[in-house]
């Protein structure tokens, strides 16, 4: 054997060899960015499934993404408004129709509540990718919220409607959105990965998922106000929720912010995303063995 | 000299039995956390369990395979070979232990992994290929290998859910079986689809072993081990208990673990057993041309002795003894009811059911014995009780027409059976 060709090849080798090592992971473990950038395809095609999917089984496809808000639109307004006499008078959005404040509001509401909801069924509903092939977990819930992307896409479209309608111009505070967007996601993917690690780790806990998400719409502001409570306020802050909610709201209006409320929440988002995260990557080495 | 592909070192698995059937419930753990917080938070996302609910599926396995060799893992159900297949897909983690792979794994842990219902064809190429850890460039640059390996050009474009099975499982396996990782990891998927596919498949994997790629093969099918790999790795009870050259792990595998010892098979706590299964089959003895033995000669006597025990009476019930070859094919079923249909008309709760088949017209080869027990009469006979493979036996050469010739599996079929001949000249 030739020594010197033979050792050149032994140590080219080397250098593109890919070496994993697996062994028991005791503790907390971190969530490692860079496995999930390398598989950053296929959380594009695992999204892009959720979505084809959920448009072909729905009854009438992408229109149900027009019809959803537009119908909570309306009954919320007839209900809160209309009968509870829920209004805009004495706060900060006073002078604008309701409607249009309520879907302010509605808008990053509908994203975190369908995020939170099918991700935290995501991982539960894919025992065959969990026991058949090696990914980083965490795709599996960041799919099922980037899915619900294109329906808050969708969602805005109809806000830019009901604007034309109400002849209300954004202001220029509108560039706000996209921050505010961020920490929406970012939420949703904190509280949507802590609950699907929860579900695997507890079967009864799929359970206790809608009831949540129900009673969380009536304790966030969405179709209320919080300006007019006195007594209290502060609890309606630890809501990570009420912030970006709220933020949502006097962005599009153009309204004053309640700075407080909003930093709570980004507070409280960085928080749930990552213990959200760590708890996930915690629970994720026994998915295979406990679905 | 290289480093291995792969190095598994003391690696031992445990699971937790009996107690997983609960489950642990969210309430409970609320409850918990309320009475006792820091015992609780200690203990957080750590489950508990007790020595006696564990069982080991693989204890202190440790070994090395080079690059470019082909491994095949061998044992009987329940030996640890999927459980050992599932840790170095990294899809479990070990208990104890550790394994370096290095170069590209990819795991063919089962036909069709990613598919959905909904999507078509062409879409599932894509996304199973990205699920099994292609690259979006690398299916566009295969894409039309797989096409025409799986053979469904004309139904690309279809939703899949109206493919029939067996297209299905052509079309998971040429997207699979398109991979180019340095190291695979084959979990029995060559036991899918009808004969022609099954050569098909194989011929690939051979391929891609020849090709320098270093496999790790489980399966049953001993043909198949000793066609693709040069060396085995033979697994009881979660121990390796040899490696060697294929060909001398598999006799070793086919003989010796199947001695007088363990001709007689308990069936109390089978792991084949069905859920929701009463226990009415006990156990299993299985005498081989008239002595307890698992290796019965082509044409022997093979007795197959059931005891059954219920705190019910027995009667109206029917054995069934189904025989599968070594590729999962049922071959043969034997019960009562064809020859002997009043069989259990009494009102015992007890009692050893034994089949004598006097010439057994097997071929040579690997078989496993499922057993069930239903209720005889009823149209839509319901299985009381069912194992899966709960215990298997060999049939070996010999010369059953006393011609020195006689039929072998690989091109006479399953069964032999004498015929007369007559030649009128013209």
């Amino acid at each position: 054997m030739r020594e010197g060709v033979a050792g050149n090849v032994g140590v080219q080798a080397d250098l593109n060899v890919v070496e994993t090592v697996i062994q028991p992971q005791r503790g907390w473990s971190a969530i490692d960015w860079r496995k999930l950038w390398e598989y950053r395809e296929l959380l594009y095609f695992l999204t892009w499934r959720d979505i084809k999917i959920r448009y072909k089984q729905t009854v009438l496809g992408v229109l149900w993404a027009f019809i959803q808000p537009f119908v909570r639109l309306v009954v919320y307004t007839i209900i809160f408004n209309r009968i509870a006499k829920v209004n805009t008078d004495g706060t900060r959005f006073e002078g604008i129709p309701y409607p249009l404040v309520l879907y302010a509001g509605l808008i990053p509401w509908l994203f975190f509540g369908e995020s939170l909801s099918r991700s935290s069924q995501s991982v539960v509903a894919s025992p065959d990718l969990i026991t058949k092939v090696f990914f980083p977990r965490l795709i599996i819930p960041l799919s099922s919220v980037g899915a619900c992307l294109v329906d808050f896409a969708i969602s805005f479209l109809i806000l830019i409607g009901l604007m034309v309608h109400y002849h209300y111009p954004p202001s220029l505070t509108i560039f706000l959105i996209l921050p505010l967007i961020i920490l929406t996601i970012l939420a949703s993917v904190g509280v949507g990965s802590f609950f699907s690690a929860l579900n695997v780790a507890y079967r009864d806990f799929r359970y206790v998922i809608p009831f949540m998400v129900d009673i969380w719409f009536f304790v966030t502001p969405v179709a209320w106000l919080p300006d007019k409570i006195e007594k209290g306020r502060w609890l309606i802050g630890l809501n990570p929720v009420a912030g970006i909610v709220d933020g949502f709201r006097s962005t599009i209006l153009g309204r004053p912010f309640a700075w407080g409320a909003l930093g709570i929440s980004i507070a409280l988002t960085a928080i749930a995303f990552y213990a959200g995260g760590m708890y996930f990557r915690r629970i994720e080495r026994q998915f295979a063995d406990m679905i | 000299m290289s480093e291995p592909a792969i190095q598994v070192e003391g690696v031992s698995k445990r699971y937790r039995i009996g107690a997983r059937e609960e489950g642990k419930t969210f309430r409970e753990a609320l409850l918990d956390t309320l009475a006792t917080p820091f015992r609780r938070l200690k203990s957080f996302g750590r489950s508990s369990h007790r020595e006696e609910d564990s069982i080991w599926a693989l204890k202190d396995v440790s070994f090395e395979i080079q690059p470019g060799q082909a491994i095949g893992i061998i044992g009987r159900n329940g030996a640890g070979k999927s459980t050992l297949l599932k840790i170095l897909s990294h899809i479990t983690e070990p208990t104890e232990g550790r394994v370096v792979l290095r170069g590209r794994v990819a795991s063919m842990l089962e036909v069709g992994t990613g598919f959905h219902n909904e999507l078509t064809g062409r879409e599932n190429i894509y996304l199973s290929g990205t699920i099994l850890g292609m690259r979006k460039r690398e299916i566009d640059a295969r894409f039309d290998e797989i096409v025409a390996f799986s053979g469904i050009e004309k139904f690309l474009d279809t939703q899949v859910k109206r493919y029939s099975s067996g297209m299905w499982v052509r079309l998971g396996f040429a997207v699979a079986a398109h991979l180019q990782p340095e190291i695979l990891l084959i979990d029995e998927v060559l036991a899918v689809g009808d004969a022609e596919f099954r050569k098909k498949s194989l011929g690939k994997m051979g391929e891609v072993a020849r090709g320098g790629r270093t496999v790790v093969f489980v399966s049953h099918n001993m043909a198949a081990v000793e066609g693709l790999c040069q060396d085995a790795i033979l697994l009881s009870q979660g121990v390796m208990v040899e490696r060697g050259p294929a060909e001398q792990v598999i006799q070793h595998y086919l003989h010796d673990g199947l001695t007088s010892e363990n001709s007689t098979t308990s069936l109390v706590s089978h792991e084949g057993r069905q859920r929701g299964s009463e226990v009415i089959l006990q156990e299993v003895r299985i005498f081989a041309d008239g002595v307890p033995s698992t290796v019965v000669k082509m044409g022997g006597l093979l007795k197959i002795a059931t005891v059954l025990k219920r705190d019910r009476p027995l009667r109206d019930l029917c054995l069934v003894i189904a025989i599968e070859d070594h590729a999962g094919r049922r071959v043969a079923a034997f019960t009562p009811q064809f020859q002997a249909a009043e069989l259990l008309m009494d009102s015992v709760n007890g009692g050893t059911i034994t089949c004598e088949i006097p010439r057994l017209r097997l071929l040579p080869g690997l078989y496993y014995v499922t057993l069930l027990v239903k209720l005889g009469e009823y149209l839509m006979p319901k299985d009381l009780d069912r194992i899966e493979r709960a215990v298997q036996f060999t049939v070996e050469r010999a010369d059953v027409f006393g011609t020195g010739c006689a039929p072998h599996p690989s091109a006479h079929g399953v069964f032999f059976q004498e015929a007369s001949w007559k030649f009128d000249p013209e």
